[in-house]
């Protein structure tokens, strides 16, 4: 592996670690979404790197795998903001009570009736 | 597989299936039309077997065969034990259907009772011709679910409380008795395993996972059976209603259970490789036990339908102790005492009913001068303790007389002390009873009370009881003539037994 | 390109084909028709992306029967390059279940979702691509492909659950969506890693280019794409989302969620752990760690779908627990009674869907005809809905496992397979699982037997009536989960066909 290759996997290791730190300490939903996108930059950019290959033509087919890639990341991010709107017009918050990823989900129902 | 002559057996189940749902799809109001439905389906029942028993005789064999996984077929089949039982629980539903309409004349849910009142007779069809264990086991849990909305009928805290109980009892009982088939099925292969003898080939080397699939069965098929210890259920299952009670200990439960352990010894295992691996020495004493057990507690109980539950677990026993002890008298014993215990046991149920219905009484020490009340209640109560007593020449006797002559043919002479004891005890908690319902005075505030029945409930709760208690007496008296149930079971076990 | 597949090499027919490519595209454009305003189109959408599904299921499943599994490749591109398409009988039952639950469970939903008006039109248009990228799923053989089918359901699905409107429902698709998010780039990451380790993308073979593959890149890889799909498929301890998404959502959707959606991610994980890496060496290991975390399923599901007051969370947790019976099969695949698990596995598979739809649906009609799905408000049930409740209790028989229906004979086989390879552990969670099964099923029966409490002073509430159609098919599915239990052996003569190890050569 060349040195260039190692600085990308550096770099996009960095980036996976910022985004999941970043997972685990925030509360609110917006940060959250954000640093899964991060997470998901890192990834693709490890992804570029794998493919490119120290000699030759590049591997296309990670390439297109990461256009797939960043074309669901951004749709998925634009349907979570929607959902996340809808969450602050029903309950004037921007925060779920507790954590969305860690937090046990056993409560009940009630606040539907 | 066809569906014609051939599949009887599968005709009888399903006419209660479909009883059970046009009753379900009537709902509650059409009282009339549901009555009719549930009396034509029981006499068409009835007439099935009837014609089926006829076409035994004949030499006619009845087959029907689905398979469900591959090596394991649904296998519905009439030998002599399945109609002796077929006829029986036949017999009794009709007689139990009537009583039923009469004792629930007034109150809620009746659509759902009779659905499932039912479904339970299905069931129990269902175990009385499954022609391998793999089909018994799909019927016995069918009757679990059949019968726990019928234990829970009432709807009160303590009918909850039994029905866990009972679920908890059965379904578990339900995961033995899997996995013991399961085990068979790995040792034995595919193939039916109510064949006689069929496991006496394998037996060589297998000694000890035979006796393993032979415990797990019989604690399978003792939880219904309510034998020592897996019994407590049946007790607090008394909180259902009478009918129930009865379906429970005369017909269907119970004897689902018993009928299993007879299937067991005598037909998968065959009395011989049982008895060499010593296992059917390991059954008998587990039935001496519950026998001796449920008769102490039965004294103890002041409760009159605890006390006909503690005399049941005794009692069924009987049965699994006569095919226990294995000689062809023993064996005859417990075979006819599914009939006579069935006949009996109803009566008494019936009775408690009507008493509990008529008076409000529950309590054995209520039960002061009501002879004078309800004489004939009183009478048939009293011909059912007898019976169960065994006072010759009634149904108990000949139960008893056979099983202690075939202990001494089969040179187990303990047998005779457990039947002596046995019987000593049932006279200690019944006789009492009679005493206080013939010989103690009427109570003060019962003599200005008159009964809660009407005329036509009074009918329809009195005649079943009256056929009941005829039958039972007819049982010990005419047992000599052909046609009787000790004459049948003497037939089968000529034909098919050890 | 060398194949690890001795014998099903051929291409069916071109009218196999043409079924194959139309069970995916059919539902594609009835979508595209339903987005369309008006009632007519909407109309037309599901009528022709859903009805037809049966039909070509039985000309494709015809070709499996007799000419046994197939490739396609998608306009004549050949692997590794082209997008190929995988049939076997796995997928068939797949397509099945998709046809089957998704079409019934439709039924259901026309009538709180009128095609073309109000909520309607934003519901079928996502219902038609969600069966659409179910099916496309179940027939995809190559990573990457499976990878945008898995994002096509899972961004489908959540929304469905956030049409119900409720804070709940809004909430729990969020908490949905950031996991679902999470797992696709672990997924993500595995496939990369593995077409870096292997150089290709196609499940079937993968498994040629394992063995010059650094071990470590390929372990961690295949733990990558695992994490992912456990995530996805809710399998204990990762179910956190799974209970409140599945109970907020409208019915038909939590039907489908149950019964279908979270059957994708554990397909593939049979797919990754039985046909891309066929009995390696690192495989008995892993195989035993996804049965534990099975087995973990089954009891703490178990015990919590117990604890819940509502019907729906008894329901949903009851799914958590029932997917455990579908990774307990996996230790067994080296053993000779592998044949016989995996035909336990896969009927449990088939008889949860049914049985789980059914369950929803008829707890459906319930919520909408009491307002409430309290198990405390459920009191004469019998009385006021009976039909429902009927048809709640046939499928509480089949997820309880006992007889008769499809859920009992898939005990006995998995009982008979952990008997006969010497399981014993995997023997006591069974039991255990079914037993605790019984006791959450029984408790909701219990409460619907309940007599009203005369000294309650809240009297039961009156009864909305519902449609009888919607009532029919939560019938429907129950009695077919039942039926289940009678039509076994020509389905797993079929399954038993289709038995991972059994027809790729080493």
């Amino acid at each position: 592996m060349n040195p260039t290759a190692v600085i990308y996997v550096l770099t996009a290791a960095a980036i996976f670690g910022i985004g999941l730190y970043g997972l685990l300490v925030s509360r609110q939903i917006l940060r959250q979404l954000l640093t899964i996108n991060l997470m998901g930059g890192g990834i693709f950019l490890l992804l570029i790197t794998l493919g490119g290959g120290a000699e030759g033509p590049p591997d296309p087919v990670p390439q297109a795998m990461v256009l797939t890639g960043i074309v669901i990341a951004v749709s998925a991010t634009a349907f979570a903001l929607a959902l996340l709107l809808r969450w602050q017009e029903l309950s004037g918050s921007s925060e779920v009570d507790g954590d969305a990823v860690t937090d046990a989900v056993t409560d009940a129902l009630d606040d539907d009736e | 597989m066809s569906f014609g002559w051939q599949a009887l057996p599968l005709h009888i189940i399903l006419v209660s299936v479909v009883t059970a749902i046009l009753i379900f799809a009537l709902g509650e109001q059409r009282q009339h039309t549901r009555t009719l439905l549930n009396l034509a389906g029981a006499l068409l029942k009835l007439l099935l077997i009837l014609i089926m028993l006829l076409a035994i005789q004949a030499g006619a064999t009845f087959e029907f065969r689905l398979p469900l996984l591959p090596g394991l077929d649904l296998l519905l089949h009439a030998d002599r034990l399945t109609m002796l039982f077929a006829t029986l629980s036949a017999l009794l539903w009709l007689v139990t259907t009537v009583y039923a309409i009469g004792y629930l004349e007034q109150s809620p849910n009746r659509a759902r009772f009779f659905g499932f009142f039912s479904l339970c007779v299905a069931a129990t069809m269902g175990v009385a011709s499954a022609g391998n264990l793999f089909t018994f086991f799909i019927f016995y849990e069918l009757l679990t679910l059949a019968t726990w909305p019928l234990v829970v009928h009432r709807g009160t805290p303590e009918a909850f409380a039994a029905g866990r109980l009972y679920l908890a009892y059965t379904l578990a009982g339900g995961v033995l008795l899997l996995i013991g088939l399961v085990w068979l099925h790995t040792l034995a292969g595919a193939g039916d395993f109510i064949i006689d003898g069929s496991l006496a080939p394998i037996a060589a080397g297998n000694e000890n996972a035979l006796r393993g699939v032979f415990v797990l069965l019989m604690l399978g098929f003792g939880v219904k059976a309510a034998l020592l210890p897996l019994h407590s259920w049946l007790p607090r299952a008394m909180v259902a209603p009478a009918p129930v009670s009865a379906l429970l200990h005369a017909v269907a439960v119970v004897k689902a259970g018993a009928f299993g352990l007879v299937r067991l010894v005598q037909d998968v295992f065959g009395f011989e490789l049982a008895a060499s691996l010593g296992l059917t020495d390991l059954l008998a004493w587990m039935a001496a036990a519950t026998i001796i057990y449920g008769s102490v507690l039965a004294l103890k109980q002041n409760d009159l339908k605890r006390r006909l539950a503690y005399s049941t677990v005794s009692q069924v026993s009987y049965i699994a102790l006569g095919v226990a002890t294995g000689s062809v008298l023993a064996t005859v014993g417990g075979l006819v005492h599914l009939v006579n215990q069935g006949l009996t046991k109803i009566t008494l149920f019936f009775c408690a009913g009507n008493y509990a219905e008529a008076y409000g009484i529950h309590k054995v020490e209520e039960l002061d001068g009501l002879g004078e009340r309800m004489p004939v209640t009183s009478v048939c109560f009293t011909l059912g303790a007898l019976g169960m007593i065994g006072v010759p020449p009634l149904a108990g006797f000949i139960t008893k007389w056979h099983l202690g002559a075939g202990a001494i043919t089969a040179g187990a002479p303990w047998v005779i002390a457990v039947l002596v004891a046995s019987t000593l005890l049932n006279a200690a908690y019944f006789l009492p009873i009679v005493q206080r319902i013939w010989f103690r005075p009427l109570p003060e505030e019962m003599a200005q009370r008159h009964d809660r029945l009407g005329r036509i409930r009074r009918a329809a709760l009195i005649t079943p009881t009256v056929f009941v208690a005829v039958a039972s007496l007819g049982a010990g008296l005419l047992a000599g003539i052909p046609g009787s149930p000790l004459f049948w079971v003497v037939r089968l076990v000529g034909v098919e037994g050890p | 390109m060398a194949t690890p597949l001795q014998t099903p090499l051929q291409t069916h027919s071109t009218m196999t084909s043409e079924a194959l490519v139309a069970v995916i595209f059919l539902p594609l454009l009835g979508a595209c028709a339903a987005v369309m305003p008006g009632r007519f189109p909407a109309r037309l959408g599901i009528v022709a992306g859903l009805l037809p599904l049966p039909g070509l299921l039985v000309a494709v499943t015809l070709a499996v029967w007799h000419d046994g599994p197939a490739w396609l490749e998608l306009g004549g591109w050949a692997a590794p390059l082209g997008i190929r398409l995988f049939v076997d009988p796995l997928a068939v039952l797949m397509l099945w279940m998709v046809a089957i639950i998704g079409g019934i469970a439709a039924a259901h939903a026309w009538f709180d979702f009128p095609p073309g008006t109000g909520t309607g039109q934003k519901f079928w248009p996502l219902w038609l691509l969600l069966i659409s990228a179910m099916n496309a799923l179940f027939l995809s053989a190559d990573l990457f492909n499976l990878y945008v089918c898995l994002e096509l359901v899972t961004l489908t699905a959540i929304p469905l659950i956030a049409l119900a409107g409720s804070k709940t429902a809004i909430r729990a698709s969020m908490r949905y969506l950031l996991l679902a998010l999470l797992a696709s780039l672990l997924y993500l990451l595995g496939v990369a890693l593995l077409y870096n380790a292997t150089g290709t993308l196609d499940l079937y073979l993968v498994s040629d280019g394992l063995g010059a593959a650094p071990p470590m890149v390929v372990t961690t890889a295949l733990a990558l794409i695992s994490l992912g799909l456990l995530l996805k498929g809710a399998v204990f301890p990762l179910h956190i989302w799974l209970p409140q998404a599945h109970a907020s959502a409208p019915g038909p959707v939590s039907a489908v969620l149950s019964a279908l959606v979270v059957k994708t991610a554990i397909y593939l994980l049979y797919r990754l752990w039985l046909w891309s890496v066929p009995a390696t060496v690192a495989a008995e290991g892993a195989l035993t760690l996804l049965a534990v975390l099975g087995a973990g399923a089954l009891l703490y599901g178990g015990v919590l779908a117990l604890l819940q007051e509502r019907l729906k969370l008894v329901i949903a947790y009851s799914t958590v627990a029932q997917l455990g019976y579908l990774l307990l099969i996996l230790p067994m695949a080296s053993s000779s009674a592998w044949p016989i698990a995996w035909q336990g596995g896969t009927y449990q598979l088939l008889s949860h869907g049914l049985a789980k739809a059914a369950m929803f649906l008829a707890a459906a009609n319930i919520l909408h005809g009491l307002g409430s799905d309290r198990l405390s408000d459920l009191q004469r049930l019998d009385q006021r809905q009976p039909l429902s409740l009927f048809a709640l209790a046939m499928a509480g028989v089949s997820i309880m496992g006992l007889p008769p229906s499809g859920g009992f004979l898939a005990k006995w086989l998995l009982l008979e397979a952990t008997w006969r390879s010497g399981q014993w552990w995997l023997l006591a969670v069974l039991v255990a699982g079914s037993l605790l099964a019984a006791a959450y099923v029984f408790r909701i029966l219990a409460a619907t037997l309940r007599r009203d409490d005369p000294t309650e002073a809240r009297p039961a509430a009156e009864t909305r009536s519902i449609p009888a159609a919607q009532t029919a098919c939560a019938l429907l599915l129950a009695l077919l989960a039942l039926a289940a239990g009678f039509a076994a052996a020509p389905l797993l003569e079929f399954i038993e066909a289709g038995t991972p190890g059994t027809w790729s050569s080493p």
